[in-house]
């Protein structure tokens, strides 16, 4: 008797279509909240590109500029280090040799010392494990993480051990080599950092 | 009747203060067995209180950018009056938050205060822990001192390793290409708006839930089985007075401890401030030892336990999936447990020492996630987490198999 008049098959659709405009609704307003998190425009911005004066950067040694906000290390490899690097690398071996992953290393410097001239390495210093920065060990001599050491980068938070190449040894917690930012030459000392075309 | 009475009526018809009242502390019949392990609940509830109360008064005088953050650290410690003070209180209370949250769940692991009618309010207890986490990485990136930024750094990219989405949510996360000033600044409102506001909901709901179904006691019994004429537990004491009374002369003990702490160890030998964070943050340069606070030193062992990758699963994500475990695992402890007693006083031998092994090496899990990870501390890292997940597993079968003991009708004492 109380369900006189009503149709229970009407309320049920009213209810239900209710539901869900008020769902699509609630994901709707959720939308600026969420994209409010990525990064914005004033971020992007402070991505531009970095120069990077070498012109008295000697042999084995290293220069930090930051590029967007990350350490990039730029090291001027002596003759030996570049026989090391291209011969068979010392125990435990690499990881990744060859760099398998294209997108790790901009093509011009898809190659055994991942640099546009072979002698300056331009890398990031930021450990492909947890984000540290690696540590520059320059010394070839055995080390407490490694007993076979030609030079190269060893990361204090985890033990991540790379070399001058910046790729990565066996054994560390680190997957993969360091990353290779773009960059190219404005002359024979100036490098800029973030920017692919050379003299641009 | 008094002009206060004739108030009282007069709200109670438009408030229901008295009947609030009288259910939740008057009236609310706790076991008058309670022992030590009980004071526990409400000290957390003090120092939630001092962490709200000194925060605000912290939020007055910090800045929470990149340029500002670290100096208005050390205006506060030097120019501000009792800047200090209420500074280590924060500090202080922080750690003294997890302690007592910490002997609060191993109060509930002994007793069987999780277990059936109780699931919801560990489960809501589960949730302000998980919270309190949150709460406590963010508020330590606050001061923007190197441990800050190389701490966050670390714990963020830990999140990276989640296969196809991981990259990119810490970008999103980050609001930037590397740890900034956005995130810092995203942090302090989370931190101090946003996730207090749900880990007190979430306490309101803790608590809501437990005088549903009545506090567990030591001897993990119903007290409600034997009522008196009036239909109050015989094993029962309202609360208050009773406890409040009680836990007022806990509370000034506990304040002793919080207090010689907090006046000669504020920085806890650098278990509480690590050295590393009196420098100001350093995106180029990582400090030698990266260690996070104590209080998240055995979760951090675990994640480090994972060397090596397993099938198709690289050590990183190994070591994210058994840290995201070893949290989400305790959730399910209710139904883990299968045993029909729930006081370890009456379970058999082999649960209570496995309790103790349990306790033991959750606490040298703690320690050693403040130590580098290598050689024997890698060792014990990782037996440690083989026993805290066999402790998980082996749960369900030993408490529905081992021979209990009688439970008394009524409370012990």
């Amino acid at each position: 008797m109380s369900n006189d008049g009503v149709n229970n098959g009407r309320r049920s659709f009213l209810i239900a279509t209710t539901a869900v405009g008020g769902g699509v609704g609630a994901v709707g307003i959720a939308i600026p909240f969420v994209k409010s998190w990525a990064p914005n425009e004033k971020a992007k911005a402070a991505g531009a590109p970095s120069k990077a004066d070498i012109g008295k950067l000697e042999p084995g040694a290293m220069v930090t500029v930051a590029w967007r906000g990350k350490p990039v290390y730029i090291v001027r490899r002596t003759d030996e280090t570049l026989a090391y690097l291209e011969g068979d690398a010392p125990a435990p071996g690499l990881k990744d040799p060859d760099n398998t992953d294209k997108g790790q290393q901009p093509v011009y410097a898809d190659n055994f010392q991942r640099s546009r001239k072979p002698e300056i390495a331009v890398i990031e210093g930021v450990c492909t494990h947890l984000g540290c920065a690696p540590k520059f060990v320059p010394e070839v001599k055995p080390q407490p993480f490694q007993e076979e050491w030609f030079g190269g980068f060893f990361c204090p938070c985890h033990g991540s051990r790379f070399d001058l190449s910046g790729r990565v040894f066996n054994g560390s917690p680190a997957a993969k080599n360091l990353n290779i930012p773009p960059y190219s030459y404005v002359d024979e000392n100036t490098l800029i950092i973030g920017v692919d075309e050379e003299n641009s | 009747m008094s002009k206060l009475q004739d108030l009282m009526g007069w709200i109670d018809h438009r408030l229901p203060v008295t009947v609030t009242f009288e259910k939740h502390m008057s009236k609310y019949y706790a076991p008058k067995n309670f022992n030590f392990w009980y004071f526990f609940g409400v000290f957390s509830m003090l120092m939630l209180a001092n962490q709200i109360l000194t925060g605000v008064w912290l939020t007055m005088s910090y800045t929470p950018t990149a340029e500002g953050a670290f100096a208005s650290v050390e205006y506060i410690m030097r120019d501000v009056e009792m800047g200090w003070l209420i500074r280590y209180l924060h500090s202080t209370g922080a750690t003294f938050f997890f302690v007592v949250v910490y002997m609060h769940m191993f109060r509930g692991l002994m007793y069987g205060s999780y277990q059936k009618p109780r699931e919801l309010i560990w489960i809501f207890g589960m949730a302000i822990y998980l919270m309190l986490m949150a709460e406590a990485f963010m508020g330590y990136v606050l001061p923007w001192g190197q441990m800050s930024y190389w701490g966050a750094q670390v714990i963020l990219s830990i999140f990276g390793a989640l296969p196809v989405i991981g990259p990119d949510l810490v970008e999103w996360v980050r609001g930037d290409f590397l740890l900034s000033g956005i995130t810092l600044n995203r942090f302090f409102a989370l931190h101090v708006i946003a996730l207090p506001l749900v880990i007190v909901a979430l306490v309101i709901l803790h608590i809501l839930a437990l005088h549903e179904v009545g506090s567990n006691n030591p001897d993990g019994i119903d007290i409600k089985k034997y009522k008196d004429e009036n239909g109050a537990p015989l094993d029962g004491v309202p609360f208050h007075p009773y406890y409040t009374v009680h836990d007022l002369v806990g509370i000034v003990v506990f304040l002793f401890v919080f207090c010689f702490v907090l006046f000669f160890f504020p920085e806890g030998n650098g278990y509480m401030l690590e050295h590393a964070n009196f420098e100001e943050a350093n995106g180029l340069k990582t400090p030698e030892h990266i260690a996070p606070v104590w209080y998240f030193g055995a979760f951090y062992t675990i994640l480090r336990a994972i060397t090596f990758d397993i099938g198709p699963i690289s050590s990183q994500l190994g070591g994210v999936i058994a840290m995201g475990g070893a949290i989400a695992i305790l959730f399910a402890l209710p139904w883990l447990d299968r045993s029909p007693v729930k006081s370890w006083r009456y379970k058999g031998l082999i649960s209570r020492i496995n309790l103790v092994v349990f306790a033991i090496f959750f606490v040298l899990l703690t320690w050693l996630g403040t130590k580098p990870a290598s050689g024997l501390y890698q060792i014990l890292g990782q037996v440690g987490t083989l026993i805290y997940f066999a402790w998980f597993i082996t749960l369900p079968y030993i408490s529905a198999n081992e021979k209990t003991k009688p439970v008394p009708e009524r409370v012990t004492g």
